[in-house]
């Protein structure tokens, strides 16, 4: 259970949620709950304030001037109908009920899990050149999402943009059953020529792999990544499937 | 904080950060949905939010105000079983039945959406909902009986 005293925060507008979460500091931040609800109610989070996004109106997903701008607060479940390789990472996140409550920014901002990787949608977004623009201590700042998940403690995140790609890829470990966690994936686009190619489950966060990118070698995934052991799989398995992975990436860009 | 549970509007004093679940559970008395894994994972306490399928253990009470709950005792009755609790009856669709209150509420929100459902999404929608006595096959075969109109 949450603190009998804990405040809630329940900004209506994303400006007022920018007001309400200042520079971050002991503030949990809950949008579509599937993270941290079930921190709250087995007690191992007791924060002492927490803002809900719910109604911040930061959930909106818009088209202009060829980008594509999805507010934090958006569904999983919504970015099914958009641009590859987001819409079949965002197929593998959890069952048609949980995509319907997760949102995009609580899957890009949790931090890695105690035992294995989160994030699914980070390698996608990476591969699409996705910038984040979030507000936290300093103000609002937009910057390549490849910082953002670097470190984004503390930063409240708005929205996420990007162009969509000439031609995307996407392949990932699978096993038998919608709850399991995402051993290892890889997405790939090329957007006006460049080719961008990210992994997921090959450390804390996404990480492009940028020698494949400059060779397009899938023997050199290895170059930008040093996969651990983890609850999920051991580091030798990754080392080994992770180039097969990039080479059926790849081929949806070729 | 109001809310409207199986057609009564309810008032609750639960603090806005208690799931939905403890909320029906443990205020209301309503134990339909079960407390399985509490994270999402296993689908027994989904419930309907305005019609739609939800893990009630995820959602915060604050984000449910004003809503209307169905839970699995808000689709029949033990004397008038909705067509789909009558086609889990006659299949067999339950063995130990902690799950049949998840896979009863996600079938129903499904066939009101899709009234002839593919295989395929029967499926999808189904996914997310675990049965540890591994009875999918009879829960596939009683959602098929529930789609043609067979159990009465």
């Amino acid at each position: 259970m949450a603190r009998p005293d804990v405040e809630i925060l329940t900004p209506s507008s994303p400006a007022s949620a920018t007001q309400a979460f200042g520079d971050g500091a002991g503030i949990t931040v809950l949008a579509g709950g599937t993270i941290v609800m079930p921190e709250l109610t087995s007690a191992r989070l007791r924060p002492e304030r927490v803002l809900l996004l719910a109604r911040s109106g930061l959930d909106r997903i818009e088209r202009s001037g060829g980008a594509v701008t999805i507010g934090a607060g958006v569904r999983v479940a919504a970015l099914e109908a958009l641009d590859e390789p987001l819409a079949t990472a965002a197929r593998h996140v959890g069952d048609p009920e949980v995509r319907a409550q997760a949102t995009l920014g609580g899957n890009l901002c949790a931090p890695p899990g105690a035992e294995t990787p989160r994030g699914d949608l980070q390698a996608p977004l990476l591969a699409l050149g996705a910038r984040a623009r979030s507000t936290g201590a300093g103000g609002e700042r937009t910057e390549p999402l490849e910082d953002f998940v670097a470190d984004s403690r503390r930063r409240l995140l708005l929205d996420i943009s990007y162009e969509p790609p000439d031609a995307a890829g996407y392949a990932a470990v699978r096993r038998p059953h919608s709850h399991h966690y995402t051993i290892l994936a890889v997405a790939a686009a090329r957007t006006k020529g460049e080719l961008r190619v990210a992994v997921t489950g090959a450390g804390p966060h996404a990480v492009r792999l940028r020698a494949v990118e400059r060779s397009g070698n899938p023997d050199d995934a290895l170059k930008d990544v040093d996969p651990q052991d983890d609850a999920l799989a051991s580091a030798w398995y990754r080392k080994r499937v992770l180039p097969k992975l990039v080479a059926r990436a790849l081929e949806g860009v070729r | 904080m109001n809310l409207t549970v199986n057609g009564v509007e309810r008032d609750l004093d639960s603090p806005p950060l208690t799931s939905l679940l403890t909320a029906l559970r443990e205020e209301l008395g309503i134990t339909g949905p079960k407390a399985g894994c509490q994270q999402g994972g296993c689908g027994t306490c989904t419930v309907l939010v305005d019609g739609e399928p939800r893990r009630s253990c995820l959602l915060p009470l604050a984000h449910v105000e004003g809503a209307a709950v169905t839970t699995v005792e808000g689709l029949g009755t033990p004397a008038r079983l909705s067509p789909v609790q009558a086609a889990f009856h006659q299949e067999y669709g339950s063995q130990c039945g902690f799950c049949t209150p998840g896979f009863l509420v996600a079938t129903h929100a499904l066939l009101e959406h899709k009234p002839s459902p593919t295989r395929a999404d029967i499926e999808t929608a189904l996914s997310g909902h675990v049965c540890r006595c591994t009875g999918y096959v009879k829960i596939l075969a009683a959602v098929e009986a529930a789609i043609q109109g067979e159990a009465a």
